[in-house]
């Protein structure tokens, strides 16, 4: 009896230590966040303060960056960004719900060698080919003028896209194949098979594919400089926001800094709760059985 | 049915053979189809198809006569006649005229290159096709029309109608651009050879030598980088790695309460732009920013001292990975969660059974478990580390400087050099064969250990 009460008496302590370390780690992963929500209400302008707490309260961080019309141009960028991100998921998805379904679903002659060249070709560092991608689009005449950049950028970002099929070939490959079969029998052709089959079936998947590319340009940084340049009223809200804390510009506009991330990371932290599930399906995806 | 073989569009395996085997064994017809696309289509009254293959004969014909040669021999060249000044009489000033544009003989030299593989491609199509088409004569079948031939891409050509767009993206997005930069690398394009000015030329293996020659300022940067890279790499990689599976483990265990709870506090920070947050660490660690104001204030530094998180040498390396502790472990943490609780209870009991304390079942059940399948992951990730740009280029920024690199900091990675090499430095062939030997790193280490992975054996398995 007494060694009951002990041992219950133990677990009780480990368990308090166990909650004691989370709520520490806990508090050590939201602190972060914690601060820059305070800071986009802080009340008094300038850069950096030497307190952490604001000491007033303001909305007004919020409302200047979307009233202002100065060089940082916020809703200017929003909205660019919007079409960006818009027209780059749709193209992205179609690429690699495309490819997925092929190399998941039909056999061909080139089908090995093509992964093992997507396989190879993600290897290479990502902007290894920006320089030359500049070039390209430069020389077509693409970045003469603000609107032909962003389209420049939605090639950017959808181009290379195709190469993303691991993921969704992941899931293509759970789907039963007897499903295919009697369809084939029934005298279904394989494009018939993808569109009425495979695509309703997909629901998840294909939100996911949508949503990832759509979040890309609002989180890029470097394609995004190197494409845009030094044309301010085309930025997309990342370079946007890196400019304010550029020193001409900080002590103006730190706080509504931690505003336009305040208002951009509310979407995609929804999203991305969201589609948690989709994301940890998928990268451990190989792993199922 | 009748005893001859009945050949239909759609039962066509027969047909399909290679390039070679279609040329060696066709007819005069189908050997003359390699010079002129098409001709054995045309004139077996399949037009549309035969046509489409002229045509496309024709357009590179066109191309190569108005423009391809050209480009192929500036691709050789890379340019003969450099820009010059000429003192203008009349008008008392300096004009320039026009030279030859190395980076854009280049780029049209690819270009052409590629459009020229691109045919050959077409060349062997519009061989296979007329061979198609006089076996399908010589066993009497029936020819396919043009409608016959769209409604393929709908079964038997499914694969190439879906593949088109995708293809042509990577092509022309990834696969061109690095040509082109695998290609710099053996010239000698750096800030003093910069077109419009100025030409640039082939060097052969000049910049790699001169990367690893002994003593000289690059390769007394390059070394001291690549070591940093691999050590980064490791520790980013591992560190995250284990403390996000303990972390796991700990929300997992029995007694533990609240388990979403904790699991959304965590996860929350990976649900906001990892720019924003690398941003925000890097005000929070500047000089003034809020750590070091707090330390002030708790006085455990002087009032006008501040630690250097980010711009002491060994300090920012260490604030760095700290950092990205922060950043990586919610990733581990996701995804390792489902697979813990996989792992067979028994194994832990009988472990109970003989006396293992803790730290023996992590070490000696979950780590080697966990390992077996996470490995294909765990490579994802170093080689997203060696190549995450993002960490070090928002955070320090490459810095604090070093003279005794060439431009270069202490806490920059391969990937953030290439980076201040072209974007800032211009100094592209060294850029490019710093990409070329992060490929080869990451390529070494990932196909050794992708290879031997299960997922990459059996992918088939579960289909």
């Amino acid at each position: 009896m007494k060694k009951k009460k002990n041992r219950s008496i133990k677990r009780f302590i480990t368990n308090s230590i166990v909650h004691i370390i989370l709520a520490i780690l806990g508090a050590i992963w939201v602190l972060p966040i914690i601060f820059v929500i305070l800071t986009s209400f802080r009340e008094e302008s300038g850069g950096y303060k030497s307190y952490i707490l604001p000491r007033g309260y303001t909305l007004d961080n919020y409302k200047n960056l979307f009233i202002q019309q100065g060089s940082l141009n916020f809703p200017r960028w929003f909205i660019n960004t919007l079409i960006v991100s818009i027209c780059t998921c749709i193209l992205s998805a179609f690429f690699v719900l495309c490819v997925s379904f092929v190399m998941s679903r039909l056999r061909f002659k080139m089908r090995k060698r093509m992964m093992n060249i997507a396989l190879i070709l993600g290897m290479f560092p990502g902007f290894m080919s920006m320089i030359a991608i500049y070039y390209i689009l430069k020389g077509f005449g693409l970045l003469d003028a603000g609107p032909l950049k962003l389209l420049a950028l939605v090639m950017v970002y959808s181009g290379g896209s195709g190469l993303g099929f691991y993921i969704a070939k992941g899931f293509f490959d759970t789907i039963p194949k007897t499903i295919d079969e009697a369809a084939y029998i029934d005298g279904a052709t394989k494009w018939d098979v993808f569109r009425k089959i495979t695509i309703p079936l997909s629901k998840p998947i294909i939100v996911y594919t949508l949503l990832t590319s759509f979040m890309g340009p609002w989180i890029d940084y470097i394609f995004a400089k190197v494409i845009l340049g030094q044309d301010r009223s085309y930025y997309t809200v990342g370079i946007g926001l890196w400019t304010m804390l550029e020193k001409e510009f900080i002590e103006y506009y730190y706080t509504q800094f931690f505003a336009g991330c305040v208002i951009i990371s509310i979407p995609i932290a929804i999203l991305f709760l969201k589609t948690q599930k989709f994301y940890v399906e998928g990268v451990s995806g190989s792993v199922k059985g | 049915m009748g005893s001859k073989k009945q050949i239909t569009y759609e039962n066509s395996n027969v047909i399909e053979v290679g390039f070679g085997t279609a040329f060696k064994r066709g007819n005069w017809l189908t050997k003359l189809s390699a010079i002129i696309f098409g001709l054995g289509n045309i004139l077996n009254k399949q037009f549309v198809r035969g046509l489409l293959y002229l045509s496309l004969e024709l357009a590179y014909l066109y191309y190569m006569i108005t423009f391809g040669v050209t480009a192929l021999k500036d691709l050789i060249t890379l340019g003969t006649v450099a820009q010059i000044e000429v003192f203008n009489e009349e008008k008392q000033i300096y004009e320039y005229i026009v030279g030859d544009n190395s980076m854009l003989c280049l780029l049209y030299g690819v270009l052409t290159v590629v459009i020229t593989l691109a045919i050959i491609y077409c060349m062997t199509g519009s061989v296979k096709s007329a061979y198609d088409t006089q076996r399908r004569k010589e066993l009497g079948g029936s020819i396919p029309n043009f409608l016959d031939d769209l409604n393929s891409l709908k079964q038997r050509n499914l694969h190439k109608a879906m593949l088109f767009t995708p293809v042509l993206g990577v092509i022309s997005f990834t696969i061109i651009p690095l040509i082109f930069m695998i290609l710099i690398a053996f010239t000698n394009y750096d800030k003093s050879h910069q077109p419009p000015g100025n030409l640039f030329d082939w060097v052969g293996f000049a910049n790699f030598k001169a990367l690893f020659a002994e003593g000289s300022m690059l390769s007394n940067t390059f070394w001291p980088i690549l070591g940093w890279t691999i050590t980064w790499a490791i520790f980013a990689t591992f560190s995250c790695y284990i403390l996000g599976m303990i972390l796991a483990i700990v929300i997992n265990r029995e007694g533990t309460r609240f388990k979403g709870f904790w699991r959304f506090l965590f996860v929350l920070s990976i649900a906001i732009p990892q720019f924003v947050s690398l941003l925000t660490m890097r005000t929070i660690f500047n000089t003034n920013g809020p750590v070091n104001s707090l330390l002030r204030t708790l006085g455990v530094i002087g009032i006008r001292e501040s630690i250097p998180f980010l711009t002491h040498p060994t300090l920012a390396k260490i604030t760095i990975i700290c950092i990205n502790i922060w950043i990586g472990v919610p990733y581990t943490l996701l995804t390792t969660t489902g697979i813990l609780q996989n792992i067979p209870k028994d194994l832990y009991e009988a472990a109970k059974v003989d006396g293992a304390n803790v730290f023996v079942t992590f070490f000696k059940i979950t780590l080697p478990y966990m390992l077996f399948i996470t490995t294909p992951n765990l490579i994802t990730s170093f080689v997203g580390n060696i190549n995450n740009f993002n960490v070090i280029y928002l955070l320090s920024g490459g810095g604090p400087d070093s003279l005794e690199y060439y431009a270069a900091g202490k806490t920059d990675l391969l990937i953030t050099w290439l980076y201040r090499l072209t974007i800032t430095e211009k100094d592209y062939n060294i850029g490019s064969v710093i990409g070329i030997i992060t490929f080869i790193l990451l390529a070494t280490v990932s196909l050794i250990t992708y290879r031997r992975s299960k997922s990459y054996k059996d992918e088939e398995a579960f289909q």
